[in-house]
């Protein structure tokens, strides 16, 4: 069984990502299981996929969570597809979730993730990572201790250093 | 200046481990090269022709003489015995070893210095007026801005992989040194007729392979929504920005295809959510920040020094020196030095350990221990009184530091180019050296007047030619170094960019090429014309015929107008 970290424990990825077809055919949902969904058949099957339950959506880096909006708050799990950790687009898209939509599940990053984007990934509301495969889980869990303070006002700490710097 | 606290000093060192672990898992085979590249690059790791090249950061130009000794120690002991002064205000070494980079961070961070995000595609090092705080043309001095946005830019979490580098530079001036025109994001410090102190804000500067001059899309910004602003165009870019031609990434592509007005326009919808957030600056931390930038305790001078007066008229090369290194200051009595690292002979920029720690002594003799770096790669003492500069010039010259040609012809700015960097077309330092031989008559030199001659390697324009009102460009032709000439471009507040004169030419011919230009120049000129109002008058035409008189294969302009 496949592992990922979920609020900094090492559990089993039992959910299945579904990918549209080259041509954006949606793959077929299978009666049973977490199914992670794209955004684009999410958008398009929501009420099915609803009524069916234990569905998350997952996003592509040039996915708008504009898209998805307010309904975002209602689901429990999101995931956002890292294909190469220098794409920083899915820092944005989830902060834009976390802080915009009030979305309050899972995030969950995958993709090109290992030890060193973690920090950065959970100061913008990631708080779970599927690390990739050749890659050492238990090692890249000690990432998110490379930094203990910070300066920006963030999903994890809100308040800016300079905001708690003048409160003490 | 900025003096760390324990949290801003404990940043510093878990990036210090952070990175020790890193280039430990990339040694012993657990990160691979294309891994390591990204994480070290942020870090000011590059890896050139001979060996790593590491960029140390000093934020804003600022320097205390105990950093510049730390800095002279590790030119000692980790490389070569020198370092070498950037166009961005920075300090690189060119020969470290990987294995010792660690532990040169480690040193670094015993002095509040680092290399984070000095290069690789983050929000760099933020620059400034190299004479902020001292300029006797200050509006509002700069620097407490710089320090907010170097702490806001510092491990910033969304905008970790941008598209592209991202670099930032401030002014508060009525000149604008800073060349906030070719920058990502420019912002102006000004004051409206209220006297209160706002921001304007420019997008979309930049060199390169494709020069733009900035787009102003925000008039009037007030103080406390510095960071939220820039949090919203920063998260514009970062989503909307090309990531598919690392040529197209920079910011001024997407402003350009979106329209300076229809970005300015994301941009503000955007920040209708991100205002009055929590990023929202307090006066209190405004106060904090600056009250590492007041005033020192200045001598009272009623005026000028009398003996610096007498001296300057008595000896004509003290004179001379005054003239072009030394810069008015805001303090009656007080005066800004410019300490020449452009020395006939040694690559414009460089400095050696010796020099380095000289350079301290004199910081902590004549200028409170403080100095500062300018992009045209020189350094300054910010506050030196005028009774002491005699004195002073006498022991720069010992050093080989009072060139008195800031300004002239022969202050070149200058890359690396092919000597230390891989992406070169062609060397630079050569021919630097080169045109610095030939215009060795410092009469002459005067008599010219100011004149910016800036060299690039390659298109990536790190020695800033566009803006030079010479400019010169390595260009590779069938695997040989070649240079291509540009005139008439200018940094500042009416910066432009040159214009190629034609073909380009081979390495031997250069010196010569800017003497026709020169000449050109000194036979047009009206009284005491600078050359750049020269050019504007007579435009390109004369010194096109002037360099191609004679050459078989000089071809018509047309052809070469999109060069
Ligand atoms: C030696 C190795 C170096 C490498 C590999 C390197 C690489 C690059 C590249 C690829 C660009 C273009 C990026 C772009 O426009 O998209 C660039 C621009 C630039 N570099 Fe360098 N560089 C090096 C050294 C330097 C040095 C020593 C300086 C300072 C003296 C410098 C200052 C700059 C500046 C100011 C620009 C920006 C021009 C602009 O976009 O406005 N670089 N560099
Ligand atoms: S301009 Fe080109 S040659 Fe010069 S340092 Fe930059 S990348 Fe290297």
């Amino acid at each position: 069984m496949p592992k990922l970290i979920i609020d900094r424990q090492i559990v089993d990825n039992t959910a299945t990502l579904l990918r549209s077809a080259e041509d954006g055919a949606f793959a077929a949902v299978p009666a049973q299981g977490t199914v992670i969904v794209p955004l684009a058949q999410y958008l398009a099957q929501k009420t099915e996929l609803n009524a069916r339950g234990d569905v998350g959506v997952w996003f592509a880096p040039d996915d708008e969570p504009e898209l998805l909006g307010a309904d975002a708050a209602a689901l429990s799990l999101i995931a956002v597809e890292f294909p190469a950790f220098t794409d920083g687009r899915g820092f944005s898209i989830g902060r834009l979730l976390r802080e915009r939509y009030g979305f309050t599940g899972e995030l969950r990053a995958f993709g090109d993730v290992f030890k060193d984007t973690l920090n950065y990934l959970t100061r913008c509301g990631f708080n779970a990572f599927v690390i990739r495969e050749d890659k050492d889980i238990g090692e890249a869990l000690k990432g998110l201790d490379d930094f203990t303070e910070s300066y920006q006002s963030s999903v994890a700490q809100p308040m800016p250093l300079f905001r708690r710097r003048h409160a003490s | 200046m900025y003096v760390y606290d324990e949290l801003d000093q404990k940043i510093v060192d878990q990036r210090v481990a952070q990175f020790r672990d890193q280039t430990r898992r990339y040694l012993a085979g657990e990160l691979t090269e294309d891994e390591f590249r990204p994480l070290r690059l942020q870090n000011g790791l590059y890896i050139q022709r001979h060996a790593p090249m590491l960029r140390v950061a000093v934020p804003y130009g600022e320097l205390a003489s105990r950093q510049v000794r730390v800095l002279a120690k590790i030119a000692r002991t980790y490389d070569r015995d020198y370092g070498h002064f950037t166009t961005r205000q920075n300090l690189q070494y060119n020969w470290p070893k990987l294995e010792d980079v660690p532990q040169i961070l480690a040193e670094l961070a015993t002095v509040q210095m680092h290399a984070i995000q000095t290069s690789g595609n983050c929000i760099r090092n933020t620059t400034t007026d190299q004479f902020a705080g001292v300029a006797h043309d200050e509006i509002v001095d700069p620097r407490p801005w710089c320090e907010i946005i170097r702490e806001w830019s510092t491990f910033h979490p969304e905008f970790a992989h941008l598209p592209r580098k991202f670099k930032i530079a401030v002014n508060g001036a009525a000149e604008d040194r800073a060349a906030i025109l070719v920058h990502d994001i420019g912002i102006n410090v000004i004051r409206n007729e209220a006297g209160e102190v706002g921001f304007q804000i420019y997008v979309g500067g930049g060199l390169g392979r494709t020069p733009i001059i900035g787009s102003l899309i925000k008039p009037w910004l007030e103080p406390m929504h510095l960071l939220s602003y820039l949090d919203a165009v920063l998260r514009v870019y970062n989503r909307y920005g090309r990531r598919d031609n690392k040529y197209k990434a920079r910011i001024k592509i997407l402003v350009k295809a979106m329209t300076p007005e229809a970005f300015g326009a994301k941009v503000e919808q955007e920040w209708v959510h991100l205002k009055d957030g929590p990023t929202t600056l307090t006066q209190g931390e405004i106060d904090r920040v600056s009250k590492f930038f007041t005033a020192p305790a200045y001598e009272s001078f009623a005026g000028d020094d009398a003996g610096f007066v007498a001296a300057r008229q008595d000896n004509k090369g003290f004179g001379r020196w005054v003239e072009r290194n030394v810069f008015a200051h805001k303090q009656p009595g007080y005066a800004c030095v410019t300490l020449s690292l452009k020395h006939p002979g040694v690559a414009p920029g460089d400095v050696s350990g010796d020099q380095l720690d000289a350079i301290a002594d004199l910081a902590d003799k004549y200028s409170l221990g403080e100095l500062r770096a300018s992009h045209e790669q020189n350094l300054i003492l910010p506050y030196v009184k005028q009774r002491d500069l005699l004195a002073l010039w006498e022991e720069l010259k010992a050093l080989k530091l009072a060139s008195p040609t800031v300004g002239l012809l022969t202050d070149v700015v200058c890359c690396p180019g092919g000597d230390f960097c891989s992406l070169a077309n062609a060397k630079s330092i050569p021919i630097a050296l080169a045109i610095q031989e030939r215009f060795d008559n410092l009469d002459y030199l005067y008599d010219l007047g100011e004149i910016d001659l800036n060299m690039s390697g390659c298109m990536n324009a790190c020695g800033h030619h566009h803006v030079g009102n010479i400019g010169i460009l390595g260009v590779d032709k069938n695997g040989s170094e070649w240079y291509q000439v540009s005139l008439g471009g200018r940094q500042g507040v009416g910066a432009s960019i040159g214009k190629v004169i034609g073909p380009s030419f081979a390495q031997d011919e250069m010196p010569e090429v800017i003497e026709k230009i020169i000449n050109v120049f000194v036979a047009a000129r009206e009284g005491e014309e600078p050359f750049i109002d020269v050019f504007d008058r007579i435009g390109m035409e004369p010194f096109k015929t002037r360099v191609y008189a004679g050459k078989p294969n000089a071809r018509a302009p047309k052809e070469v107008a999109d060069a």
